[in-house]
């Protein structure tokens, strides 16, 4: 894991001082709010419907032991003892006291963490792969590379008021688990003739106008990716729309002008930004990406699966949330933070010690936070999977719903978001308990809940996506069919009239209905939907 | 009739303008009339609200009930959440929010 | 044309030449007939690009910001610095105590805010950051540079 230095820490603890100040001009009345917002969004504080949130900065998903044992106790003393891990692999306090967040802020830099640029209109937490370091698939770690990200786009002069927020994601594999082609900039680190580089992906995201990031650029070396990204983000600071703020992501210079002229523009800027030598040298790349070296693995036997299975409940386990790792020997572990009828995403603050103690113990004090809001073990010993389990079912973190319908990306909607038109929570609710009974046989069925149309929650990109919308001040859910956000990327579509709340339950059911009758064998909800189209859903939905 | 809430500046808490302070139950709201924005402006510069805003509500037997969904679940807090919201021990606190 | 020159009451400068005190053209009417002209006021949308020419001759370049969010003027900085201008860049209009740092950063050497600046507060803001991640148009040392010389 990456490890602060002088430099890294020097700034984070200046941050610090900086926010206490701005609050308390802000407290004592010499910043209106107008003047403040920008300054506390720009570290992850928002007035949410209830209290202040603050959202944490995990940068490209991982964190160790200490980190979340501190996300614990943070949860404990200015909290209400829980917090919500985020699809953006971040985690937000929902009861967050003004005069308080200096503090906390100050606690979180002791074990380098911070809340840098978790909101605001400016490059937000990169987002990586939750299994890099671990996945067989990958050319490389993709988060030294996130990390060398995460360091040039913070408090990056040039890129802080931009038109409109900007979300960076990067992987390194083919198999996509962070839905790349649907952030703002897309990085699939790849090799070519020998030489590590980005193949480049612009002007994907979600929110109110959807869109599939088209490729801008086929490979940036490594040693010119900031130069590339300089580019990138001027042309969009230059020409991004200021005038609609519905209208000014950069997915919309891109899709206004065409990616031709866009990537036109970006290389001429690129050659100028080349001359200016502002790309670290590869010395940089290779100190970070030491300290994500692999670590010391034993090299144990690999144990075979039929004889751990001696436990039922563990054998369902076994095969939903374990995952191969590349070292023989070592599973990938992935926490389910979605127990039937629970809150997609919430830990209490003894949850996250369960968590942290299991990564300690048995996970060479690794842990990631996932995109769909769970956590992952990165490096557990197959030898190690039963006690694992059991820690983890005594702290009820045991649901073996992995990639199933009632592991339910959710945004937290109308209880908690002063956004949101519709409650998503108690939906996500109804569909995981309705469903729990039958999900093992429906298979791989990625439901996604947004409660607007801001899309926090991902409903595009669900093989069964929900949008919560205001229906003349009562609660209606839309529901959409064929999206996804892994490496065969789609964006659903609305199959017609909404429904409330306990319509949209039964409607999802006539649609499981309906691809059990139809499935060929082995075939996912999404590949049968992409085989037979929304006509035969449509007509089981509305008869 | 016209209610009048907003966060507390320092601690976020929501709060309703009950015609001389801020209280935190939606209870001991007043009808602000056409005096809401006004007031607003007034507290803002006093600091002790921020992001204030009128609402439209009915007054009932059990004090003023906004109008709209999100205001309801801001006065009681989160429904998926009772044990959280301004009255743990209400088990009919969700329905007023519906 | 004075009005165009912003306001200067709170003139606020990292520079020790004089103030350049000639009103600043439009863009528009500079690029139609620069003649002895050395001052230009760029609007927020303006192409900073097209005064590149000219940059030998120019002594003042005043950015516009008409909103504190309105980020534009901050590339069109950088692009004038990194072709090599060194006359006055002003940043005018509204431009708020916090913004002034990563303003000097984009290379701006001039100020001259709608609201005065405190300047207790302003001090504590750029004596803030000992380190800095990027290379950008001010000169300060990137820490990947400090950490390999």
């Amino acid at each position: 894991m990456y490890k602060y230095d002088e430099y890294d820490q020097s700034i984070v603890d200046a941050r610090v001082e900086e926010f206490r100040d701005q609050v308390q001009r802000r407290l004592a009345g010499q910043l209106t709010e107008d003047q403040f917002k920008p300054l506390r969004l720009m570290n992850g504080l928002y007035l949410q419907l209830h209290a202040y949130m603050l959202r944490v900065a995990v940068p490209y998903g991982t964190l160790n032991g200490r980190q979340m044992r501190l996300l614990a106790h943070i949860a404990r003393t200015y909290d209400r003892g829980y917090g919500h891990f985020t699809t953006r692999q971040n985690i937000q306090y929902n009861w967050i006291k003004l005069a308080d967040a200096p503090d906390i802020l100050a606690e979180l830099a002791k074990a380098e963490m911070h809340a840098i640029q978790t909101s605001g209109n400016c490059i937000r937490n990169i987002s990586s792969d939750q299994f890099a370091g671990a996945a067989a698939d990958e050319v490389t770690d993709p988060r030294p590379w996130a990390e060398l990200l995460r360091q040039w786009s913070t408090f990056h002069p040039e890129f802080t008021y931009l038109p409109r927020k900007f979300k960076i994601a990067v992987i390194a594999a083919d198999e996509d688990r962070a839905a790349m082609r649907l952030h703002d900039i897309g990085l699939q680190i790849t090799r070519r003739d020998g030489i590590l580089g980005a193949r480049v992906f612009v002007g994907g995201g979600m929110g109110r106008t959807p869109m599939i990031a088209p490729e801008i650029r086929d490979f940036v070396p490594a040693d010119q990716l900031l130069s590339y990204l300089e580019a990138a983000l001027r042309v969009y600071n230059r020409y991004g729309r200021r005038d609609n703020i519905y209208k000014a992501r950069i997915k919309i210079l891109v899709h206004e002008i065409g990616a031709d002229r866009y990537r036109d523009e970006v290389e001429l800027e690129f050659a100028q930004v080349l001359t200016l030598g502002i790309d670290p040298p590869a010395a940089e790349l290779a100190r970070i990406s030491a300290m994500f070296a692999p670590p010391a693995f034993d090299a144990v036997p690999s144990v075979p699966h039929e004889l751990a299975a001696h436990d039922p409940d563990f054998a369902i386990w076994r095969t939903q949330n374990v995952s191969a790792h590349k070292q023989p020997g070592y599973a990938i572990v992935t926490v389910s933070l979605k127990p039937i009828g629970g809150i997609p995403g919430d830990a209490s603050a003894d949850q996250i010690n369960v968590m942290a103690d299991l990564a300690e113990r048995y996970s060479h004090d690794e842990l990631r936070v996932t995109h769909a809001q769970n956590i992952v073990l990165p490096h557990v010993r197959e030898a190690d999977l039963y006690a694992v389990w059991q820690a983890l079912a005594d702290a009820g973190l045991a649901e073996a719903n992995l990639d199933l319908i009632s592991d339910i990306i959710a945004c937290p909607g109308l209880d908690y978001c002063s956004l949101a038109n519709a409650r998503s929570i108690p939906l996500a609710q109804k569909i995981a308990t309705r469903f729990a009974p039958r999900q093992q046989d429906l298979g791989e069925l990625k439901l996604k809940i947004s409660g607007c149309i801001n899309a926090c929650g991902h409903h595009h990109a669900g093989h069964i996506g929900i949008l919560g919308v205001d229906r003349k001040g009562t609660e209606n859910y839309q529901l959409l069919l064929g999206g996804s956000g892994a490496e065969d990327v789609s964006l659903g579509k609305i199959t017609g009239p909404g429904f409330d709340e306990d319509g949209i339950v039964d409607a999802i059911e006539r649609v499981a209905d309906r691809y059990v009758a139809e499935r060929s064998e082995g075939e996912r909800f999404l590949d049968t939907y992409r085989r037979i189209g929304m006509q035969p859903f449509k007509e089981a939905i509305y008869g | 009739m016209k209610i009048l809430t907003g966060n507390d500046l320092a601690t976020g808490d929501v709060i309703w303008w009950s015609g001389a302070a801020w209280s935190r139950h939606v209870e001991d709201a007043a009808d602000v009339a056409d005096q809401g924005e006004a007031i607003a402006r007034a507290e803002e510069g006093a600091r002790r609200v921020t992001g204030a805003y009128v609402i439209d509500a009915t007054q009932t037997p059990d004090g003023p009930r906004p109008a709209h969904i999100k205001d309801r679940i801001r006065a009681l807090g989160p429904t998926v959440r009772p044990d959280l919201t301004l009255k743990p021990a209400d088990p009919a606190a969700g329905s007023w929010v519906i | 044309m004075a009005d165009l020159a912003g306001d200067t009451d709170n003139l606020l400068r990292f520079r020790d030449d004089e103030v350049h005190d000639e009103p600043a053209m439009t863009l528009d009417s500079f690029v139609a007939d620069p003649g002895n002209a050395s001052a230009v006021r760029l609007e927020a949308g303006d192409d900073a690009r097209a005064l590149l020419p000219f940059i030998d001759r120019l002594m003042l370049v005043e950015v516009s910001f008409p909103s504190f969010r309105d980020g534009r003027g901050y590339s069109s900085a950088r692009i004038l610095r990194e072709a090599g201008y060194t006359g006055e860049l002003r940043a005018a209009g509204d431009v708020l105590v916090d913004q002034v740092s990563p303003m000097r950063r984009c290379g701006f050497d001039s100020f001259a805010p709608e609201q005065p600046i405190d300047q207790s507060v302003l001090r504590r803001s750029l004596d803030r950051y000992d380190d800095v991640y990027q290379k950008a148009a001010d000169g300060r040392v990137p820490v990947w540079q400090r950490r390999h010389g």
